[in-house]
């Protein structure tokens, strides 16, 4: 019996150690999901009577998403990626979403409720500018309402039922924009108001129903027409013309159209600047920007302009939104000192004021969308949704924020990780763990699940505890280097350090506002890297990040410098720079403050040192001759590698500038080949073995060198989409390059292929990912790359005698003696970004990280990407581990990082190591964030989480009292046997 | 410099020349043997042929599809500016389908001046670089776009200046080159100065290679089976070789028991006596 029961025990800890991929209440524990949909362009709010509230959103990301009104949470989402980006969005019906995308062919709509798509029509649009969608409501065709997409000369018609397209009609005169269409109520006429080039006023009247023209009248215009325009009712508008110094009015009544022209500068006497009109849909007021002022004009009678207000803050203009027949609202949103002044005026009638408290570090206001509801008191309540410049969403209500969203994070562009301060003394994980008595009870549960015996109440509190234990979400630092900080840069140019425990925001900053001065009029943030990572002798100093950035839009405007604070988020000191940015390179050295070493290269290739102490000077030079820095010019086709000296170029005494020199260059011919992709070794990746064995106790010398430069150029046909080219005229040849000598290592042209092109370089090997156009299939291949040089180390003989040259310095000056070994495979899926797995030191094998096309990241192992893959491995070969050749490599759906889960629009993926060898860190990033641990060999140098030593401590208590038992047993026996 | 140092540099070089030897036949050549052609004859390391220019128009007499191109050779000491060094002459070959290749490369150095000795002797002493140039465009040159290499002068100086050239050329446009000492380049690269003030000059022309095509393997997994079915069996492991694993284990449990059995065969021996020694044993309990 006892016996049966250690089986038991024995058969269980086998099972432990088993679990390859994780099952499915594991999800959750090591990884983390976030959902967001980037900057909000358009919104409109859905109130229907009955049921929640919502607001339908698109935005930059090209997402659509209903979010609920009460909480900001997604309803549903849909992101419809890169080529089809949303112009319009609008309601129809109540019940549809209507959206506008692709430069104004795709009219799509969507069930309000789940978010499913209803229909979807292609409307034929010859050459897309600009796009209107009008929904008429009041069209009594049937009990269907028409849907008008307008762009260019071109009106199509579409049914809100069924998107089938009623009429269409292109009116064909050159250089026609339509700007306005419009249906006076109870009529069965539509009219179209466009402008001819800049010169002519045009209007059209159609039928509703069958799309005939009518009648047609153009009028010549007495200013050149700028495209602005504001249309202050339904059938009037405003233009800018093209000096901006004055408007015209435009009336259409009756199929006529009647204008008139105002200077600016009668209705107030300083519009002597340049003005903009601001495109509102206002009733009988139009918006004046001025780079002073705002200030809203009311046009009274047919062609008087009457300044209502005007100020002197620049302030944020919201559309204007329909409470009744007579009134109209409009909210404006100014900044004061540390607060925005929500204002919502009727007709011109301030009715509310609000001033809301919001964090600095949100920067500015950049849109807003006002929303009515009813209060309480059957009086009208006002809240908005306020896009602010770190792309983050607020909803205030009642002078507050009722909720916000962090939807910058949807458009991240660079990601580095680190470290969590040290655990300080007298803070024990004991604490954790609160009691002996709590842990025992853990343990116990953790022992009940595991044999089973657990109900359903214990384990949701198994659940609960294995999603709080471990100290998963502590700001410190653990042992196995779990718990790190992601510290992320988004377009907006704000910073946020991410916990790896559940992906909250820890800190987040925006430099760009606190540094818009005269010297730096629109700063932008160009790249993250880290600044300080202390190791030895600066462990006292908080690690740090460097932010690089421009001042202006231009390549040629100054840069500037900042640091921040990795721990708290605080900015530590700022710089503006005297010169341009081009690139940044991190040196593989750190002064004694273990400040990382930066060289800048400007846009006359000089190159400047950072930090500028005279320290991190001595460093430099002292390993100048040995620094090299290369460019590669993708439009023309160069790469060049540049030597540093002393000195610079201009003859400025500066000391930490120096100038370059050309040492090599390399020119792909123009007519046959242009560069597509470029990638290179992770500076921080680190290798453990420079050896490979191979069968038959043979060793074969990895080349490994941090200066191998990966490049791959296809045929200037090819560079189009797949199928623009056949696969006579198609060809991609990849490069091996070492950027200190120029020389080319290897060379392969891959006839019939094409890109896009996805590389990854590791160790001795890269892998790239592009299309074979002769077989139809997306094609995978590896190249290893050997250094045969060393091959004569072999010798245990000369090692014994110290004679091998292992110890000698490699300088890339020698010719290297290298060998190359490689294989293709077929891969199903198209690639949207390609990565490796890093460890700690190296030992562990690797893992490529695939971006697939259905946005999710797929584990391959380096094995099956193994060019000594035969047909019929020898035994000595299967050994060894190696699979048997297939022409495709294998994708396993236990292999999917990500489980069920899509990371939306996925743009990268970020590997880092852990403090334990075998595990590594994965964060991946696109429209959603998606972060886990994964152990490309299991987990070999820890037990897992769910080991239970409980069982083992029975186990030994069992085995214990079952040998003293034994003991006894024997003795007594023995006793017995003696008495015989 | 002491005289172990001398011989071990000696040695190396000697080990280096071998190398290049060697690295000579070894060459993959991609459309014909010729390719390869130093100006000196490479089995004499000492003789140093005369900087001759040689006249184009001996080329064109020998093939009539193929007619010869040069292109100069340009250097630039330090931060000295370009100045020709030498020529290249190719023949261009056309082919059928329309692509045309450089074959059969030749080179001539020019003779280094006075002046640019003494150039070359301060790159020496502060470990500058030395840097060439090609047109990479060999058709016609437009003067802009030029392939560099560059390489520290210490790494040069053998017995000669001895120099290394590989032309990566794709049809008739230069890709890149590729400069360097002809074998290795010791680091720290110590000052040493050459012999004899002239370059010894190997160069190679090398084009692209094809990738295989990607194995599609419905036909080599059938062409793979056949073969299997012959049997290219395994070379047979001896008796000793497969089972000594479990061979070694038995001998020990054979000879513990033949222990045991003739242990066993004393105790009989002894046996009469036990019963009366355990009785008292007991007893005292």
């Amino acid at each position: 019996m006892e016996a049966r029961f250690f089986l038991r025990f024995l058969l269980l800890l086998s099972l432990l150690s088993l679990s390859f991929s994780i099952y499915e209440d594991q999800v959750g524990l090591a990884d983390w999901h976030k959902r967001y949909i980037g900057k909000v362009k358009h919104a409109v709010f859905h109130a229907q009577k009955t049921g929640r509230r919502r607001v339908v959103v698109s935005t930059e990301e090209n997402a659509i998403a209903s979010l609920d009104l009460r909480t900001g949470d997604l309803f549903w989402r849909h992101v419809l990626g890169k080529n089809d980006v949303v112009d319009q969005l609008s309601l129809s019906l109540g019940k549809y979403v209507l959206t506008l995308s692709s430069r104004g062919s795709v009219l799509r709509a969507w069930n309000l409720p789940d978010g499913q798509m209803v229909w979807e029509t292609i409307l034929q649009v010859s050459n897309p500018t600009d796009l209107l969608l009008h929904v008429l409501g009041n069209v009594k065709s049937g009990r269907d309402s028409l849907i008008l997409a307008c762009n260019g000369g071109f009106i199509g018609a579409v049914s809100s039922i069924d998107g089938v397209i009623v009429w269409k009609k292109e009116l064909s005169v050159d250089g026609l924009k339509l700007k306005h269409v419009f249906q006076p109520p109870e009529s069965d006429t539509i009219y179209a108001i466009g402008f001819i080039d800049t010169s002519q006023i045009a209007l059209y009247h159609l039928n509703a129903k069958t799309g005939e023209l009518l009648k047609h009248a153009t009028q010549s215009s007495p200013v050149d027409l700028s495209s602005e325009i504001s249309v202050i009712s339904i059938d009037s508008l405003v233009v800018l013309d093209s000096t901006r110094s004055s408007l015209l009015l435009i009336k259409f009544t009756d199929g006529t159209i009647t204008h008139h022209h105002k200077p600016l500068s009668g209705i107030a006497k300083d519009f002597s600047d340049t003005a903009e009109l601001i495109p509102t849909k206002l009733n009988d007021i139009f918006v004046v920007k001025t780079p002073s002022s705002v200030s809203f004009v009311k046009v009274k009678g047919d062609n008087e302009l009457e300044l209502i207000e005007k100020s002197d803050q620049t302030g944020i203009v919201s559309d204007s939104l329909t409470l009744s027949e007579e009134e109209q609202a409009f909210a404006v949103v100014h900044h004061s000192s540390n607060a925005i002044n929500f204002q919502v005026q009727i007709n011109g009638r301030e009715v509310l004021t609000e001033a809301i408290q919001i964090e600095e570090h949100r920067g500015r206001v950049k849109s807003v969308f006002l929303n009515n509801y009813l209060k309480t008191d059957k009086s009208h309540g006002f809240r908005a949704l306020i896009v602010m410049e770190d792309e983050s969403l607020l909803l205030v209500q009642q002078g507050a924020v009722v909720w916000s969203r962090e939807d910058g994070l949807a458009s991240i562009s660079n990601a580095v990780p680190a470290e969590l301060p040290v655990e300080k003394e007298g803070v024990s994980v004991v604490e954790v763990e609160h009691t002996l008595l709590e842990w025992l009870k853990g343990h116990m549960l953790k022992l009940k699940g595991t044999l089973m015996l657990a109900t359903p109440d214990d384990m949701g509190a198994i659940q609960a505890m294995h999603l709080k234990s471990s100290g998963r979400n502590k700001m410190t630092r653990d042992h196995n280097g779990f718990r790190k900080l992601i510290i992320v840069l988004t377009q907006s140019g704000k910073v946020y350090a991410l916990h790896t425990g559940d992906g909250r925001i820890v800190w987040s900053y925006l430099l760009t506002p606190l540094l818009q001065s005269q010297r730096c009029p629109s700063p932008s943030v160009l790249t993250l890297r880290n600044w300080r990572v202390p190791h030895h002798n600066a462990l006292q100093e908080n690690p740090s990040v460097l932010l690089v950035g421009r001042c202006g839009p231009s390549l040629e405007s100054q840069g500037f410098l900042s640091i921040v604070d990795s721990y708290s988020g605080k900015e530590l000191e700022t710089l503006i720079l005297d010169h341009s940015i081009a690139e940044v390179v991190p040196l593989p050295l750190a002064d004694s403050s273990e400040q990382k070493l930066h060289l800048i290269i400007d846009n006359d290739l000089n190159a400047h040192l950072y930090p500028r102490s005279s320290d991190s000077l001595k460093v430099f030079i002292g390993d100048m001759a040995n620094m090299y820095y290369y460019k590669v010019e993708n439009a023309k086709g160069v790469v060049k590698g540049y030597a540093f000296k002393e000195g610079h170029g201009t003859g400025s005494s500066d000391e930490y500038c120096f100038s370059t020199r050309e040492l090599w260059s390399l020119v792909f011919p123009s007519d046959s080949e242009r560069i597509v992709a470029t990638a290179r070794r992770k500076m921080t990746e680190v290798v453990h073995t420079q050896a490979k064995i191979m069968t038959h106790q043979d060793v074969m010398y990895k080349y490994i060198s941090k200066n191998m430069l990966f490049v791959a150029t296809v045929s200037p046909k090819a560079t189009g989409g797949i199928g623009s080219a056949g696969p006579d005229e198609a060809s991609l040849v990849a490069y091996l390059i070492d950027t200190v000598t120029g020389r080319i290592l290897h060379r392969v042209t891959h006839q019939g292929a094409q890109g896009p092109v996805h590389a990854v370089v590791s160790e001795n090997w890269v892998v790239y990912h592009y299309f074979n156009l002769r077989a139809h299939r997306y094609e995978m291949t590896v190249i290893e790359i050997y250094d045969h040089s060393r091959a004569d180390n072999k010798d245990l003989m000369k090692l014994v005698l110290g004679k091998h040259n292992l110890t000698a310095p490699i300088t890339s000056y020698s010719r290297p003696e290298v060998t190359t070994k490689s294989q293709s495979y077929f891969f199903t899926h198209s690639v949207k970004t390609i990565a490796v797995t890093t460890t700690a030191r190296g030992i562990t094998s690797k893992q490529i990280l695939i971006g697939t096309i259905g946005d999710q990241v797929l584990a391959l192992d380096k094995r099956f990407l193994d060019p000594r893959r035969t047909a019929n491995p020898s035994q000595e070969e299967k050994e060894e581990g190696i699979i048997p050749l297939t022409d495709s490599l294998p994708i396993i759906p236990q292999s999917y990082v990500t489980h069920t889960l899509q990371v939306g629009d996925l743009r990268g993926i970020v590997s880092f190591p852990a403090t334990l060898e075998s595990t590594t860190h994965v964060f991946s990033y696109g429209i959603d964030l998606f972060y886990t641990r994964i152990a490309p060999s299991r987990t070999y140098d820890s037990l897992t989480d769910e080991f239970s030593y409980v069982l083992l401590l029975i186990t030994v208590v069992v085995l214990v009292v079952a040998i003293l038992v034994m003991w006894a047993m024997s003795k007594k026996q023995d006793l017995q046997e003696k008495w015989r | 410099m002491n005289p172990s140092s001398s011989l071990l540099s000696l040695l190396s070089l000697l080990l280096l020349f071998s190398s290049a030897l060697s690295f000579q036949s070894d060459e993959f050549l991609h459309h014909d043997d010729d390719e390869f052609e130093g100006v000196r004859s490479s089995r004499d390391p000492a003789y140093v042929s005369p900087p001759v220019r040689r006249r184009p128009d001996l080329d064109l007499s020998s093939a009539s599809d193929s007619k010869s191109v040069q292109f100069t050779l340009e250097h630039a000491l330090g931060d000295s500016d370009f100045s020709v060094a030498g020529t290249f002459t190719a023949r261009l070959k056309s082919w059928t389908h329309g692509g045309q290749t450089l074959t059969k490369l030749r080179f001539t150095r020019n003779a280094i001046s006075d002046a640019e000795k003494g150039l070359f002797e301060r790159l020496l002493k502060e470990d500058d670089f030395y840097t060439i140039r090609i047109p990479s465009n060999v058709l016609n040159p437009s003067g802009k776009d030029y392939v560099v290499s560059s390489v520290r002068a210490r790494c040069l100086p053998r017995e000669s200046l001895d120099e290394h050239f590989v032309i990566h050329t794709d049809g008739v446009n230069v890709l890149a080159v590729n400069y360097g000492s002809a074998g290795g380049c010791q680091y720290p690269r110590p000052l040493k100065f050459p012999a004899k003030w002239s370059f010894s000059s190997y160069t190679v022309l090398k084009n692209g290679e094809q990738a295989p095509r990607t194995p599609t393997f419905v036909e080599q997994l059938i062409a793979s089976e056949s073969p299997l079915e012959e049997g290219v069996k395994p070379p047979e492991k001896s008796f000793w070789a497969k089972y000594w694993m479990y061979v070694v284990p038995l001998g020990f449990v054979v000879m513990n028991a033949m222990a045991q059995a003739t242990n066993a065969a004393g105790e009989d021996q002894n046996q009469g006596g036990q019963p009366a020694q355990r009785a008292p044993a007991v007893r005292r309990r």
